[in-house]
C-alpha cells in the first residue's frame, strides 16, 4: 500500500486504508514476499543484448529524458527510448495497445496509483523487486506481490507569479481562488489527461466539496492538460495564479530563479503517488528489470530529487536544502481504490462544469 | 466526349477502373463501414439509433457543431477575401518581387496550423504575448490590458485563416495563370478595356477555382484538430474534432465519435453536389491545343500598394510566427524578448541530445511524407483520368469514393483505420502502413480535385488526337496527358508531402510509441508546455520540408518550366 508515513496521524489513517484496500491488490496479501532481486553482471549483460528500454511515463520530460540517458551513462549501449504523456493519457494508450497484442512498453510510470490496481488486476504487470526498494522503501509502498512500488512523491499545490502578485494578497487556499479577482488570471490542468490532476480533484472533491469547482469553472480558467503546464504558464507570465499543477515543476522553476511561488493550501495539499512496474510483456525483459532497479536506486531518486523537484521515498535519500518538508505541510490523503472506483464519473462531472 | 472505335488493341481501362475502384473501397468503404457500424451500435454491439439522439439533443454536442460550422464559414469567407486578390495579384500583375511573395505563401503553406497556432500563442496570447508585451510596454497600458487575445473564437478564427489561405491562393493563382491571353485579348479587341476584360473574362474564368477553394477552405477547417485543440480548449470551448477527440479518452466511446462524424459526411457530400451543379452548367476548357501567352497587367504606381498589403498578409501568417518561433528556440524563456543577456542553446541542446523521441519522430514523418505523396499522386492521377473524361457509372462511383474522405475527419478516419486493422485478417496497427493508409486517403480527395481540375481545364481535343491515332488510353494519359499535366502533378506531390508534414488528427489516434511522427511529439510536447522545445523542432521541420520541396522541384520534366502553351 502507499501511505506516506508523515505523521502518526497518517500512519493509522494509511493502515486504516491499507487493511480496507488489501484484498483489491492481491489474493496473497502479506503471505509469501516475492524473492529479492539484485542487478547481477548476468542481468546487464542480457539487458545489452536486448539494446533498449521503453518507458512510458507521466513525468516531465526534461526529468524522464535526464534519467534515461543517466541510466545509459552508466549502462552503455542500452538507451531508455522515453514515452511521456500524462498519466490518464498513458492508461489510455496502453490499454489501446495491448487491445491490439501491441507490446512496447517496458517499464511504466503513472502519476495516477490507480492505474495499477487495474494493470496488476489484469494480471500486466510482472514481479519483480528491486534490491533497492526490499532494503529501503517503507513496505506500505510496495504492492505485497512485488508488482509496483512508489517510485515518486509530490504534491499538487497552488502557485503564483511573484511579479503579478505580491505575496500578502496571494490566495491561502482553495477556496481563495473563487474571488472575484482572480477571474480571468488562474491557468489549471485537466483531469483527462494528467493523473496529477485526476487524483487531486478527487481528494479535493472529497475535502473540500464539488460546489469549490462549480464555483471555481465559473472563473474564466484557463484550461491547460498537463500538470506540469500550470508552472510553465506561470514562469511565462501568462496567468497569475495557478489552481493545480505540480510542485516539483515550481521547485524546478523557482530554484533556476523564475518568479514564481508555491502555496500549501490551508484546506491540505493533495498527495499523489506515481507508482513504477515493469510490464509481463515487456518486449526487452531483461533491461526492463535493469532500468527498474536503476530507477529506484538512491542514485536515479537523488537525481529526480536534486534536478527533478520530486520528493522520494528511498531511506537514504533526503529532501534538498531549502524545500518544505513533507511533515511541515498539511496533506490530504491519498486513495488509489476510491479513485479506481470514481475515475469516470470524476472526469464526467469535471467536464460538466468546465465544458472541455 | 464519346470512345473512338477500337482497332483490334486490347484496352486496359476498365480492368484498370475494377482494380483502382477495389483499391479506393479498400481505403474508403472499410473504415466508413466501420464506423457506420459502430455509429449505429451501442457498447455491447446491439443495433442502436440512441447515439444519434444523443448527438442531436445533448447541448456538449450541438455547441460544438455550431461552433464549428461558424468557424467554418468564417474562415471560408475570410480566405476568399484575402486569397483571391493575391492570387490575381500574383499571377496576372506586374507586382514587384511576384515570386517572392508567392514562396512566401508556400511557406505559410508548409507551416503545420498546430505550429501555427503554437506560434500565435507566443505572439498574441493575452498576458505573455510578445505584441501584447511590446503594446502594454509602448503605450504604458496596465498589466492587465491585452491588445490581442488569442484564446478566443475570433483568435481561432484568425489563426486558422492565416493557415489556410494558400488553399484558395494556389487554386486561384493557378487557375488564372492557366487562362491564356488569346481570350482576353479577344476581348480587349472588341473594345473592352482592362476592367470590363477582367470582370467579363477573366474572373469568371477563375470563378470556379474560387468556389473550389472555398469549399476546401470550408472543409479543412470542419475537420481541422490541432488549432482548436491548441487554441479553442484552453479557452474552454470545444469544436466538433476535438469533441470527437476528447470521446477517446478513457474509457473510449467510438460510437458517439463515430456518430458525430457521420453528419459531416452528408453535409460534405451536398457541398460537394452542389459545386458539381453550378460548375456542371459551363464549361472551361482553357487549355487548348491552340495556345496564348499569359501577359501581366501593368498596375502602374498602384504595385507598391499591392506589394504591401501581400507583405501584410505574409507578416501574419509568415514572419511574425517564425520570429515567435525563433525568439522562444533561443531565448531562455519563451514570453522573453531575445536579448543577449537572454540567448540560450540550451534548447538546441535538450531537443537533439537529450530527447529521444526526435530522430525517430523525423524519420517516421519523411518516410510517411514521400511515400504516402508518391502512392497518393499515382492513385490521384489514374483516378482523375478515368474520371474526367468517362461519364459512365463506374467511373462516377471512382469519382464519389475519391472525394468522400475529404468529408471524414481525420480522426474519425483514424478511428475507422483504427477498428479495421486492429482485427483480422490484416493487423496494420502498430506500424507506419496504417498511418501511410491514413495519409493517402485523406490527402486523396485534395490531390484528387487539382488533378481533375487540371484534366478539366485541359481541352480533350488533345487526347482525342492521340486516341484517334490509335494510342490507348493508358498509352494517351502517358504520352499526352501526363506530360501536360507535369508540373500540376509535381504541386500535387509537393501538396501531398506537405499535407503529411502537417497532419495531426488521424495521426493523434493511430500512432504507437514506435511510429510517432513529428506532428504529435510536437501536440505532446503542446500538452506539457515545453513552448521552447516545440520552436526547436518546428524550426527544423520548416527547413527539413523546404529542402524536400526545393529537391523535389528540380526534378527535370516537372519543374515549372515545363508549361501548358508550349504544347
Amino acid at each position: 500500500m502507499r501511505r506516506h508515513r508523515v505523521t502518526r496521524r497518517q500512519v493509522l489513517q494509511g493502515l486504516g486504508a491499507a487493511a480496507l484496500t488489501l484484498p483489491l491488490l492481491g489474493r496473497k496479501a502479506w503471505g509469501a514476499a516475492p524473492a529479492v532481486s539484485k542487478v547481477t553482471p548476468g542481468l546487464i549483460e542480457s539487458a545489452k543484448k536486448e539494446g533498449q528500454a521503453v518507458w512510458y511515463t507521466a513525468v516531465d520530460l526534461p526529468v524522464a529524458e535526464r534519467l534515461g540517458k543517466a541510466f545509459e551513462a552508466k549502462y552503455p549501449g542500452i538507451p531508455v527510448r522515453v514515452e511521456r504523456s500524462g498519466g490518464e493519457r498513458i492508461f489510455q494508450r496502453i490499454s489501446q495497445e495491448y487491445g491490439s497484442n501491441i507490446h512496447a512498453v517496458d517499464v511504466v510510470n503513472s502519476s495516477d496509483a490507480a492505474h495499477f490496481i487495474v494493470w496488476k488486476r489484469e494480471g500486466m504487470l510482472t514481479p519483480y523487486v528491486p534490491e533497492d526498494v526490499a532494503l529501503h522503501y517503507p513496505k506500505e509502498q510496495q504492492d505485497p506481490d512485488g508488482q509496483f512500488a512508489s517510485w515518486r512523491v509530490w504534491l499538487c499545490v497552488i502557485g503564483y507569479n511573484t511579479k503579478l502578485v505580491k505575496q500578502e494578497e496571494a490566495p491561502k487556499s482553495f477556496k481563495d481562488l473563487l474571488d472575484p479577482r482572480w477571474s480571468g488570471k488562474i491557468v489549471k490542468g485537466h483531469p483527462g489527461y494528467s493523473g496529477t490532476i485526476l487524483t487531486a480533484t478527487f481528494q479535493i472533491a472529497r475535502d473540500v466539496g464539488w460546489d469549490y469547482f462549480e464555483k471555481l469553472s465559473k472563473q474564466k480558467v484557463m484550461q491547460v492538460q498537463s500538470s506540469a503546464d500550470p508552472p510553465k504558464k506561470l514562469a511565462l507570465g501568462e496567468r497569475a495564479i495557478m489552481a493545480d499543477g505540480n510542485e516539483y515543476n515550481l521547485f524546478q522553476l523557482k530554484e533556476k530563479g523564475d518568479p514564481v511561488e508555491i502555496v500549501y493550501p490551508t484546506e491540505g495539499t493533495p498527495l499523489i503517488v506515481g507508482p513504477t512496474g515493469v510490464l509481463k510483456a515487456a518486449p526487452h525483459p531483461n533491461a526492463a528489470r535493469l532500468f527498474q532497479s536503476y530507477l529506484f536506486s538512491s542514485e536515479a531518486q537523488k537525481l529526480m530529487v536534486d534536478f527533478g523537484g520530486l520528493r522520494s521515498f528511498h531511506a537514504l535519500v533526503k529532501d534538498k536544502e531549502g524545500r518544505k518538508p513533507l511533515k511541515e505541510i498539511k496533506l490530504m490523503k491519498d486513495d488509489p481504490a476510491a479513485v479506481e472506483k470514481q475515475a469516470e464519473e470524476i472526469k464526467a462531472k469535471y467536464t460538466s462544469y468546465f465544458k472541455v | 466526349m464519346r470512345d473512338p472505335p477500337r482497332r483490334g488493341r486490347v484496352d486496359a481501362s476498365g480492368a484498370i477502373l475494377a482494380l483502382f475502384g477495389a483499391a479506393l473501397c479498400l481505403l474508403v468503404l472499410l473504415p466508413v463501414g466501420w464506423l457506420v457500424v459502430f455509429a449505429f451500435s451501442d457498447r455491447k454491439g446491439h443495433p442502436t439509433l440512441a447515439n444519434f439522439r444523443v448527438l442531436f439533443t445533448d447541448n456538449s454536442f450541438v455547441d460544438p457543431l455550431v461552433t464549428a460550422l461558424g468557424l467554418a464559414v468564417s474562415v471560408s469567407v475570410i480566405c476568399c477575401l484575402v486569397a483571391a486578390p493575391m492570387g490575381y495579384i500574383v499571377a496576372r500583375t506586374d507586382m514587384p518581387l511576384r515570386r517572392a511573395v508567392r514562396l512566401l505563401v508556400m511557406a505559410s503553406f508548409v507551416t503545420p496550423p498546430f505550429l501555427g497556432a503554437i506560434a500565435w500563442e507566443l505572439l498574441a496570447a493575452p498576458n505573455s504575448g510578445l505584441l501584447n508585451q511590446l503594446y502594454r510596454g509602448a503605450t504604458g497600458a496596465g498589466p492587465d490590458f491585452a491588445l490581442f487575445d488569442i484564446y478566443t473564437f475570433k483568435g481561432l478564427v484568425f489563426v486558422v485563416s492565416c493557415y489556410t489561405f494558400p488553399y484558395v491562393f494556389v487554386l486561384v493563382a493557378n487557375a488564372l495563370e492557366r487562362i491564356p491571353a488569346d481570350l482576353e485579348d479577344a476581348s480587349s479587341m472588341l473594345g473592352g478595356g482592362a476592367a470590363w476584360t477582367a470582370r467579363r473574362v477573366t474572373i469568371p474564368l477563375a470563378l470556379p477555382a474560387l468556389l473550389a477553394g472555398a469549399l476546401v477552405a470550408f472543409l479543412q477547417t470542419m475537420t481541422l484538430f490541432g488549432s482548436p485543440a491548441i487554441l479553442a480548449l484552453p479557452a474552454g470551448f470545444h469544436t466538433i474534432t476535438t469533441k470527437i477527440w476528447s470521446l477517446f479518452q478513457y474509457p473510449p466511446k467510438p460510437e458517439l465519435a463515430a456518430a458525430a462524424s457521420l453528419p459531416l459526411l452528408l453535409l460534405t457530400v451536398g457541398l460537394l453536389r452542389a459545386q458539381a451543379k453550378i460548375l456542371g452548367r459551363r464549361g472551361y476548357a482553357v487549355v487548348g491545343g491552340k495556345s496564348g501567352i499569359v501577359r501581366p497587367v501593368p498596375l502602374g504606381g498602384w504595385k507598391w500598394l499591392a506589394l504591401a498589403l501581400c507583405l501584410a498578409v505574409l507578416c501574419l501568417s509568415v514572419f511574425l510566427p517564425y520570429a515567435a518561433l525563433f525568439n522562444a528556440a533561443f531565448s531562455r524563456i519563451p514570453s522573453q524578448p531575445l536579448t543577449l543577456a537572454t540567448f540560450t542553446l540550451s534548447h538546441f541542446r535538450f531537443v537533439f541530445q537529450e530527447l529521444s523521441a526526435p530522430r525517430l519522430a523525423i524519420r517516421n514523418t519523411f518516410y510517411l511524407g514521400l511515400s504516402a505523396a508518391t502512392c497518393g499522386t499515382l492513385l490521384a492521377l489514374v483516378v482523375a483520368s478515368l474520371t474526367a473524361r468517362g461519364e459512365a457509372l463506374g467511373t462516377r462511383a471512382l469519382s464519389f469514393l475519391a472525394t468522400a474522405p475529404i468529408a471524414i475527419p481525420g480522426i474519425t478516419l483514424g478511428v475507422g483505420l483504427f477498428l479495421a486493422y486492429t482485427r483480422g485478417p490484416v493487423v496494420l496497427y502498430g506500424t507506419l502502413w496504417i498511418l501511410l493508409l491514413a495519409y493517402v486517403t485523406i490527402e486523396l480527395p485534395a490531390a484528387y480535385q487539382q488533378l481533375q481540375a487540371a484534366f478539366r481545364g485541359v481541352s480533350s481535343e488533345l487526347e482525342e488526337a492521340s486516341r484517334v491515332l490509335g494510342a490507348s488510353r493508358l498509352a494517351t494519359l502517358r504520352r499526352v496527358t501526363a506530360p501536360i499535366l507535369g508540373p500540376t502533378l509535381m504541386a500535387t506531390w509537393c501538396f501531398i508531402f506537405v499535407a503529411v508534414v502537417r497532419e495531426l488528427s488521424a495521426a493523434v489516434i493511430l500512432f504507437t510509441s514506435e511510429t510517432k511522427p513529428l506532428s504529435v511529439l510536437i501536440f505532446d510536447l503542446n500538452e506539457s508546455g515545453d513552448l521552447a522545445a516545440i520552436s526547436v523542432l518546428g524550426l527544423t521541420m520548416l527547413v527539413l520540408t523546404a529542402g524536400i520541396l526545393v529537391a523535389a522541384n528540380r526534378i527535370p520534366g516537372f519543374t515549372g518550366g515545363v508549361r501548358f502553351r508550349r504544347f
